[in-house]
């Protein structure tokens, strides 16, 4: 079974993000980009299905500028076998993005497609969904638990009343949470081998997906900002204002 | 407009996060609201929902693959009335993220996530990078697709409404997915999401035991929530539906007591709209108190039990 990856690159999440001055979004220059962490676990899954005898073939998507061939050879040096861009300079969005992986789903034929739930930049959490409505198959979203059970794959969901478990047929459609799997980090000789790993090139025109945005951003601004407290000396002066905010019987 | 809302409900009643959601779409126009769902319990909802002031008209889908909102199922039901609306509306809830997305691609409409506010029928507000930016956003679709995030929008009433209910199918089980079963946390608490009141706690607390015995006898002396961060969840401190941030739950009760929490930007994002927000934590220097209405510093484990206490 072969397992396809989306893999975005997204600004890093350990950067505070900053609003251009002029509203027109967020300023990236000169920002450390690294792989969406939600799609380094989803890699990473891939890795530890084929490890376990499960999956034969992991090949790694991007849509996204020239830049992106970084974060796919940073999933190449963490085990998947080969990569695609899909190289495009402007920003595409989640519903253009699913149709794009519906062409390379078509062509490809993965039993899994592992996607991120949500790239840390936009948080629309939308990609998985939407591929799996385009190809008609299931989906196995927020996963913290993969098992492939013959011809059936077992996702464990996190949702918000706590856990909740679904069995869909593959082929199918699984967008991973947090606590699917601790992501490894690439080995040097790994890292040296990742460069020899084909990577295909391609444009969203080769697959005939217009992507065109359907949202134009009219503005970007900072939230409000909250101004910080008092630091009060004792206990007994936070009993004091708890009573005062009334939540104290 | 006409606006479809996809209620969500539990044991009959509507959630709360769809009371803001019936709220939102009442900016854009009449709202219909449909429940899918099972037998007495789908009904019950139907009922209840059709008593929320500012429904119009309630749609109800009875049938087994509608029992566990399964995304298969409820995405074409839904996708399948949308000929009639020019707008769905669903919460930003898991089930609201995992059925909408489904719906959007179905109706070739490209989806508005996490709306915080509506200005005008095509113009959104949403959060982005952790809500560390507000976009504002137009859609060119002719449907609209969005989610709402609830503590963005005042609740309808539960009541005063007097809308009719009309049945209505849709395709059955897609047999494509089928529901194993579910680990629900049970709890006499308020709901996390909903609460007026919630204590979280961090790395800090150090084990399962220390976050049990400090955080659960404060919570429940102030009728309130619990909540945890990212780093108290992966350490296996408490559950994961306990995760307020970014990707966990957005929260925005009257009082947030934040316990052992750094402030990392991603837990900021999914609690800093919270009416006073109380940060207890040993390090002075923590990004927490930066926007912490009230501090204390100094050691947990003598001053929860302390204002546990004296509470």
């Amino acid at each position: 079974m072969k397992v396809l990856v989306p893999v975005k690159r997204v600004i890093d999440y350990n950067v505070k993000p900053r609003v251009k001055m002029d509203g027109t979004g967020v300023d990236l220059t000169n920002v450390k980009m690294s792989m969406n962490p939600f799609d380094e676990i989803a890699v990473e899954e891939a890795i530890r299905l084929k490890e376990k005898g499960a999956a034969s073939e992991i090949v790694v998507v991007s849509v996204g500028p020239q830049k992106a061939q970084d974060t796919l050879r940073t999933a190449l040096a963490m085990g998947a076998d080969r990569a695609i861009l899909i190289q495009s300079d402007q920003e595409v969005e989640p519903l253009a993005v699913a149709k794009l992986l519906k062409a390379v789903t078509d062509e490809e034929q993965p039993g899994i497609v592992l996607l991120g739930k949500q790239a840390i930049d936009d948080d629309s959490n939308q990609t998985g969904q939407m591929l799996a409505a385009l190809t008609g198959r299931p989906q196995g979203t927020f996963a913290s638990k993969v098992e492939i059970q013959g011809d059936a794959v077992e996702v464990t969901r996190e949702v918000d009343g706590g856990l909740e478990t679904v069995s869909l047929k593959l082929p199918a459609i699984v967008t991973t949470d947090l606590r699917l799997n601790e992501p490894r980090y690439a080995s040097l000789p790994n890292i040296m081998k990742a460069k020899t790993k084909p990577m295909a090139t391609k444009t969203p025109a080769d697959y005939g997906v217009d992507i065109t945005p359907r949202l134009t951003t009219i503005k970007v601004e900072e939230p409000a900002k909250r101004q910080a407290g008092v630091k009060l000396g004792s206990v007994d002066e936070l009993v004091g204002k708890l009573k005062d905010l009334g939540v104290v019987a | 407009m006409s606006v479809l809302v996809l209620v969500e409900h539990e044991a009959g009643v509507p959630k709360d996060a769809s009371l803001a959601t019936v709220a939102a779409a009442q900016k854009l126009g009449e709202v219909h609201a449909l429940v899918a769902g099972q037998g007495a319990e789908a009904k019950q909802a139907a009922d209840a929902t059709a008593r929320i002031a500012g429904v119009a008209k309630v749609l109800l889908a009875d049938d087994a693959a509608y029992a566990n909102m399964l995304a298969e199922n409820v995405a074409p039901l839904v996708a399948g009335l949308m000929g009639d609306y020019d707008a769905l509306l669903c919460n930003a809830t898991s089930n609201g993220k995992n059925i909408a997305p489904r719906v959007a691609a179905m109706l070739d409409v490209m989806q508005v996530s996490d709306v915080l506010s509506i200005d005008g029928t095509d113009t959104f507000t949403r959060p982005i990078y952790a809500g560390n930016a507000i976009a504002t956003v137009k859609s060119s679709d002719a449907k609209k697709v969005l989610t709402v995030r609830a503590t963005a929008f005042a609740k309808a009433q539960a009541s005063g409404g007097s809308a009719s209910v009309e049945t209505v199918s849709g395709p059955t089980d897609a047999g494509l997915s089928t529901f194993v079963g579910a680990e629900t946390s049970k709890s006499e608490r308020p709901e996390l999401t909903s609460a007026k009141v919630v204590v979280s706690g961090g790395r800090a607390l150090g084990s399962s035991e220390e976050f049990h015995r400090l955080i659960d006898p404060l919570a429940d002396k102030l009728g309130a929530a619990v909540g945890a961060s990212r780093a108290a969840v992966d350490a296996g401190y408490a559950p994961n539906d306990y995760q307020v941030g970014q990707t966990g739950k957005i929260v925005a009760p009257s009082v947030y007591i934040a316990i052992g929490i750094s402030g990392a930007i991603q837990h900021l994002a999914g609690m800093k709209d919270s009416g006073t927000i109380v940060a207890i934590n040993k390090d002075e220097d923590a990004p927490i108190f930066q926007i912490a209405d009230l501090g204390l510093v100094g050691d947990l484990f003598q001053i929860v039990p302390e204002l546990t206490q004296k509470l």
